[in-house]
């Protein structure tokens, strides 16, 4: 159907394209100026000082963030705003949720619907905002939970599971939209350490199966263990980016040096 | 167009009428809110001090007070106190009877406002304070009282803002306050509406600005915590 | 006699209710859209409603009463004194309401609106599948003690002469000249209507501020 050279050119193009983006909160500049560029596939962790910028950035993605200046490509696809006669128009909610069903987020605090059952909350993107007939948003609910372990819990309020099982619920129902990529904003810092694990399994299965993830963390193990490439950031800039055993064992910048000596003395792996 | 020209000429005129002895009438409401505000503040911190005694009689009868007097309109308590007391030997003139009866009612909302505050007190102050020596009463005066008082300063001032609403409710027993103004006006003028706007219109710039107040009071407290 | 007068109040107490749930009825789907509109993006209609709400409590309900049955009826509409006393009610109670909602939105927490945007929920879908349904079950304890409150504050449409408790048992008195004995018969009544509602809604309390959601 597409010829090898459409299809070469749709690898080649990045999934997400961050050209100058700049982010104030009032007077704070917690963005300054970032250009980053992810493929399709790639597995890309952002590290850093709390008020880095990490989270920020992430968030700007999906658009839960308004840039201040900038602009976001998600599939080639600019986000939040229209190009129309020379000047950016700022898109309607309607046209920026269209483009986020393509993103999926996995946040700290889980944020699943406390009033939806395991499996309504898996179902209600596919059913309310891409239209599926229920039948098969159930069948693909039940699909994922066994891919991330509950089968069993599809029933069961989310009162009812533990802050790890939570957090596989709440990757399931971003997985339910089918997203092109995948956002998680330090999925593990919320749980109790003996419930890490779990949760890191199915981030690493979903690594080994091909998705673009982005991943903000603390984890530098999983890090380095799961990325294609590892960007430190500090005070709203890029300082410094490489693949995670070029970064790890011999980061370049002293800032770099800094912040990785103080974290890895703090935590082991596992 | 003579017939609205008419009518406006004829409304301004009115007004002229109107105005004065609504605003004199207002002045009655202010006065019967203050006064049946200060009965229930203080009999409501009488009413919370007993529930707090260690007489079990004390404050029982005083939750029994609060629950009974909390269960009726306050209109039920203003017809009691105006056309019931009579056939015991007390008639008291229609004001008076509003100010007892708001303020009695109001005493039994403000005594659970007054226990919310000194409940909403962290038990390790008054630990504390005993644990540095302080005498109950000192405990009470220099710990417990400001931080309670500043708890309870928005519930009072939310309080005090609808019982200058609920005055209105006087005008059925005859009180003179602006609602029962307003009524014989619209019997005399035939115009409710327009003198019942007005009314309302009055009752507003009574009621918001100090809205406004209580809305900056929470604000400000809320940093303090 | 005295079985005579309950019998009477009791009969008038089914217009009490009326009035209460007329008046929580339209005041519940009134305030919701208030709430709402206050919420807009759009800044004439956010103010508006503002003013809505700081109007209708800042003015005492008996003025706003008796605007509604005399007012309507100088300009020509002449409604029922039990239709009077619900639109009023309901009106007046959509502004309480909607501050009642308001605070139930804001006390849903950030994140459920973000994870509702995250799956690509517009703001009103966020709105009805995910914020509301959890905003109206923490409203339910204050929005149950304003049904309480309603139905005291019911005796004031005595004014606009519905049939209600305290219009019956004016008729009483002026029938039988037994002001103190009917009085306290109608404020038992009222006690009887209003305690069990306020333990209930008590409980609702102490229930609700125990499973609450994360």
């Amino acid at each position: 159907m597409q010829s090898q050279q459409t299809q070469a050119n749709e690898t080649a193009r990045p999934i997400v394209q961050i050209v100058k983006l700049q982010k104030d909160f009032g007077p704070v500049r917690v963005l300054d100026g970032i250009d980053l560029s992810v493929a399709k596939g790639e597995k890309v962790t952002l590290i850093g000082p709390s008020g880095s910028g990490k989270t920020t950035l992430l968030r700007c993605i999906n658009y839960l963030e308004v840039p201040t200046s900038g602009h976001v490509y998600v599939a080639g696809q600019l986000l939040g705003e229209q190009l129309e006669g020379g000047a950016y128009r700022r898109l309607s909610d309607r046209e920026i949720s269209r483009m986020r069903a393509q993103i999926g987020m996995v946040f700290q605090t889980f944020n699943l619907f406390p009033h939806l059952t395991v499996q309504q909350n898996i179902c209600i993107g596919p059913t309310k905002v891409l239209r599926q007939p229920p039948a098969e948003a159930k069948a693909l609910a039940l699909q994922l939970l066994e891919k991330v372990g509950l089968a069993d819990k599809l029933l069961a309020y989310p009162d009812q599971l533990s802050g790890g099982q939570r957090q596989r619920v709440a990757i399931a129902r971003a997985l339910a939209m089918r997203p092109q990529l995948m956002l998680f904003d330090e999925a593990t810092s919320s749980l109790d350490p003996e419930l890490v694990g779990e949760v890191l399994a199915v981030m690493r299965q979903l690594a080994r199966e091909g998705m673009t993830m982005i991943i903000v963390t603390h984890e530098m193990g999983f890090a380095e263990e799961v990325s294609d490439r590892v960007i430190f950031m500090d005070k709203g800039a890029i300082v410094e980016t490489g693949p995670p055993h070029e970064l790890f064992q011999h980061p370049r910048h002293p800032r770099t040096r800094d912040f990785l000596s103080a974290v890895l003395q703090k935590k082991p792996y596992r | 167009m003579s017939g609205w020209q008419g009518y406006f000429s004829d409304l301004w005129q009115y007004l002229q009428d109107w105005i004065p002895e609504l605003l004199q009438a207002a002045g009655n409401t202010l006065k019967m809110a203050v006064f049946a505000f200060l009965l229930a503040a203080t009999f409501g911190l009488v009413i919370a001090l007993a529930r707090l005694s260690r007489s079990r009689l004390v404050s029982r009868t005083a939750a029994v007070y609060v629950e009974l007097v909390r269960g009726a309109p306050a209109l039920t308590l203003l017809f009691l106190i105006y056309f019931g007391l009579p056939s015991a030997g007390i008639v008291l003139p229609a004001f008076q009877a509003a100010v007892i009866g708001l303020g009695l009612n109001g005493a039994a909302y403000v005594s659970e406002i007054y226990r919310a505050g000194i409940g909403g007190i962290d038990r390790g102050q008054r630990e504390a304070a005993q644990a540095i020596g302080m005498t109950y009463p000192k405990v009470m005066g220099y710990i417990i009282l400001p931080q309670a008082a500043r708890i309870v300063l928005p519930p009072l001032g939310n309080y005090a803002i609808g019982l200058l609403k609920d005055t209105s409710v006087a005008s059925l027993i005859g009180a003179p306050e602006l609602t029962l103004r307003a009524r014989d006006l619209s019997s005399e003028y035939f115009m409710p509406m327009e003198i019942y706007l007005v009314s309302g219109a009055m009752y507003f710039a009574m009621a918001a600005p100090l809205a406004a107040i209580v809305r900056w009071l929470e604000r400000r407290l809320r940093r303090g915590r | 006699m005295l079985p005579d007068i309950v019998a009477v109040l009791l009969r008038a107490a089914v217009t009490t209710i009326e009035i209460t749930l007329g008046g929580l009825a339209v005041a519940l789907v009134l305030g919701l859209l208030i709430a709402l509109l206050r919420r807009s993006h759009v800044r004439i209609v956010a103010v508006l409603g503002g003013i809505y709400v700081e109007v209708f409590r800042c003015v005492p309900v008996l003025v706003q009463l008796f605007i509604i049955y005399f007012g309507l009826g100088e300009l020509g509409l002449r409604l029922a004194p039990l239709t009077a006393a619900i639109l009023g009610f309901g009106l007046n109670g959509a502004a309480y309401l909607a501050e009642i909602y308001r605070s139930g939105i804001e006390a849903v927490h950030k994140g459920q609106f973000e994870a509702a945007a995250a799956i690509g929920m517009t703001r009103g879908q966020a709105m009805w599948w995910i914020v509301l349904p959890q905003a109206v079950r923490i409203a339910l304890p204050p929005i149950g003690n304003y049904g309480v409150g309603l139905l005291k504050d019911s005796s004031i449409a005595v004014a606009v002469a519905a049939p209600e408790i305290t219009f019956a048992a004016t008729n009483l008195i002026n029938e039988t000249y037994l002001s103190t004995q009917i009085y306290l018969v109608m404020a038992l009544i009222y006690i009887s209507m209003s305690l069990p509602l306020s333990y209930a809604v008590r409980s609702l309390e102490a229930r609700s501020s125990r499973g609450r959601a994360r």
